[in-house]
């Protein structure tokens, strides 16, 4: 897995301002009998899609999205890696979003997928200026915490762990933990159910 | 990040044990966070392995991983090859991961195997104390023993595999306390219900819920389970509940629990994890077990839910950010505002679930099937959470009872919680379920409706084909 910076990402937006979007409504259980990630791109919202015709990710103008503009307690529910896994083989690289399950955030910190935070009126803002002209470029900078589109600049936000690991380059977190290998070991002989509750 | 600045008997239990595993503290406000029980199944492990495969790893601790098969199994016949190249392959995938990483697996073979959640407290796997993860969100169940349980991504399973660690921020802590008796027909499932419904589906983001106070005193284990099983379905990734004489007993003499004075060395140990008076925690709420009556979802999310007696909300009552979302639920639910949920017509009953499939869960629903029978346009399935609940719940008769009473008698798996398997609803149907969540398509149909509530309450309204107060359905009987 390359590692890479994520400092800023510019891409077209995709407004989904629903709240309590659950990850089976992201990715529907069926779609997770796989043994790897491939091809869930294609299957995102597959069933919000099929009953309504008029789901963004059913529009024309912005299959070339790039930055998804969500509602509160986006990606809620299960622990399933496939939501943002199909979100980012759909073209999705960062959500701006009223808030988000933790799982779900996690996930995409896993994924070097930026989950930012936005006021409510300023995402209803940016989802009006984004459906009057789906072409406008928008740009998301994490070390300026600003989302600009067009003329407009909002602040957004993220817990600094999380921001830190996009913008170093250290998002993937396994080499991180591996160097800790002998203090991991050690620890683990502190503990009282690893050593036979000898040390209680 | 939650700095930790209290006093050593100031600590709650969840302070405690993540000091306890804490192996570094990063710059950052993270913690790298010791995992002492790493549970995995089919679903969301093999591009976990792939990873480990990929960069010449091992499992760093494979004596702390046990493996079992459960949300892909079919519960009608669990005859191999699967006529579902797709589970079977998954299937193959978890065998052939396990026989290379040297991890057990609990496999259909095996009398052990069943929901992951239902496996590892049953095996005594599940200890207070202990940091446990899972690649499924419903880990939090384990939390009833008092120990931290959370759901983890695939990612995440990753990392735990090969260094049975993962970095974690430190949340805050919320007691959220009950007091007082349960009245008949009130169930775990009814408390955790009305709490998810007060506190809402985002409430707990960024908090540890310790479920304290005298009603969750009183019960069993295997309710603790039930209410720290939903949690997450609160927004918090974790629930627990201080462990007791109650905990202790229950994991005596259990396969994986510690022997002879080690069993004795430990229970002492847990015993002093648990919050003390003092105590500190981030927030507090407190509700009183008189409030509480059999609760039913009428939407979808697990919040919108309403007491078996009340009405349905008015759109216009809620809160105006609030009310397009209630649009949203009562038009894909086909009800509408103001409504009772009584008497709504259902098609199919599940009983099942990490929530709900375990043996009192089904002593419960027996209790209320005997004698009745399946409402003739009903289609009502059983499904243990484990195939020791199976053996248990046949020695005592129970499968004979739900089949004269009308219901399928199963094999054990997840089923249509989450319909990974054959287990679907059809079209719009609508069920009675005694799962965890009611999320659009969850039952498998893109258009099918849950309706969640206790066992005692889906065993009732499969009787009676429409939803039923289990307090006058039990009067009537």
């Amino acid at each position: 897995m390359a590692i890479s910076e994520v400092k800023t990402v510019t891409a077209s937006g995709i407004p989904l301002l629903l709240d309590d979007i659950d990850t089976d409504r992201i990715i529907p259980a069926r779609f997770l009998r796989c043994v790897s990630f491939d091809g869930l791109g294609e299957h995102a919202f597959e069933d919000d899609r099929l009953q309504d015709a008029s789901h963004p990710f059913n529009q024309p103008q912005f299959q070339n999205a790039g930055i998804l503009l969500a509602g509160r307690n986006f990606g809620c529910g299960s622990s399933r890696e496939h939501a943002p896994q199909s979100l980012m083989r759909w073209g999705i690289k960062a959500i701006v979003a009223e808030s988000f399950a933790e799982i779900f955030f996690g996930n995409c910190g896993s994924l070097g997928i930026p989950a930012v935070r936005a006021s409510r009126a300023d995402l209803e803002k940016l989802a009006s200026l984004i459906s009057a002209d789906p072409s406008t470029q928008m740009t998301l900078d994490l070390q300026q915490m600003k989302l600009r589109a067009g003329k407009m600049e909002v602040s957004v936000s993220m817990p600094d762990s999380a921001r830190e690991a996009l913008v170093t380059g250290q998002w993937d977190y396994l080499g991180r933990l591996l160097s800790a290998a002998d203090q991991i070991s050690a620890h683990s002989a502190k503990v009282p159910y690893l050593n036979g509750f000898q040390s209680v | 990040m939650v700095k930790n600045t209290l006093m050593p008997d100031q600590r709650n239990l969840f302070n405690k044990v993540w000091d306890l595993h804490t192996v570094r503290d990063l710059p950052g406000g993270q913690t790298q966070l010791l995992i002492g029980l790493h549970l995995i199944h089919e679903v969301t492990s093999p591009q976990a392995f792939e990873i480990l495969r990929d960069r010449g790893l091992k499992v760093a601790f494979p004596q702390r991983t046990v493996a079992t098969v459960d949300h892909i199994v079919p519960t009608a016949s669990q005859a191999r090859p699967f006529q579902d190249s797709l589970a079977e392959q998954m299937m193959s995938a978890i065998e052939k991961n396990c026989r290379d990483f040297g991890v057990t697996l609990l496999d259909l073979k095996d009398k052990r195997q069943g929901i992951v959640h239902v496996v590892g407290p049953e095996q005594g796997l599940t200890q207070p104390g202990m940091t446990i993860v899972c690649g499924d969100s419903h880990t939090s169940t384990h939390g009833a023993f008092g120990s931290i349980a959370i759901g983890i991504g695939t990612s995440n399973v990753a990392e735990v595999l090969a260094t049975q660690t993962m970095f974690l921020n430190r949340p805050k802590v919320r007691r959220v306390v009950v007091n007082g008796e349960l009245a008949p027909g009130v169930y775990a499932k009814d408390v955790i219900l009305f709490i998810i419904q007060k506190l809402g589906v985002q409430g707990g983001v960024g908090y540890a819920y310790e479920f304290a106070g005298s009603t969750f005193d009183a019960m069993s284990m295997e309710e603790r389970m039930t209410v720290c099983n939903m949690s997450i379905e609160g927004g918090a990734r974790c629930g627990y509940i201080n462990p007791d004489e109650k905990t202790v007993e229950y994991l005596r003499g259990r396969p994986f629990a510690p022997k002879g004075a080690e069993f004795e060395r430990a229970a002492s140990w847990w015993l002093t994890l648990a919050s003390g008076d003092d105590a500190v925690f981030d927030d507090e709420v407190v509700f009183t077990a008189d409030e509480i009556e059999p609760t039913v979802t009428w939407g979808i999310t697990p919040a919108q839910s309403v007491g078996i007696s009340q009405p349905l909300p008015k759109v216009a009552e809620i809160a105006p950010d609030e009310q397009k979302l209630i649009r949203e639920a009562l038009e894909f639910m086909g009800l509408q505002e103001g409504q009772p949920i009584r008497g709504t017509k259902i098609d199919v009953a599940f009983i099942g679930s990490c929530t709900n499939s375990r043996i009192s869960d089904l002593r419960e629903a027996a209790r209320i099937a005997e004698g009745h029978h399946v409402a003739p346009h009903v289609r009502a399935i059983v499904v243990p959470g484990s195939q020791l609940v199976r053996d248990q719940a046949m020695s005592e008769g129970l499968h004979t009872i739900f089949e004269n009473a009308g219901f399928e008698w199963r094999e054990a798996g997840c089923s249509m919680c989450l319909a990974m398997n054959p287990d679907k609803l059809k079209g719009r149907e609508v069920c009675a379920s005694s799962s965890n969540r009611n999320f659009k398509g969850r039952q498998g149909s893109p258009t099918g409706r849950t309706l969640l509530m206790s066992p005692a309450m889906v065993a009732a309204a499969a009787i009676e084909g429409v939803v039923t107060d289990i307090r006058e359905f039990a009067a009537m009987a």
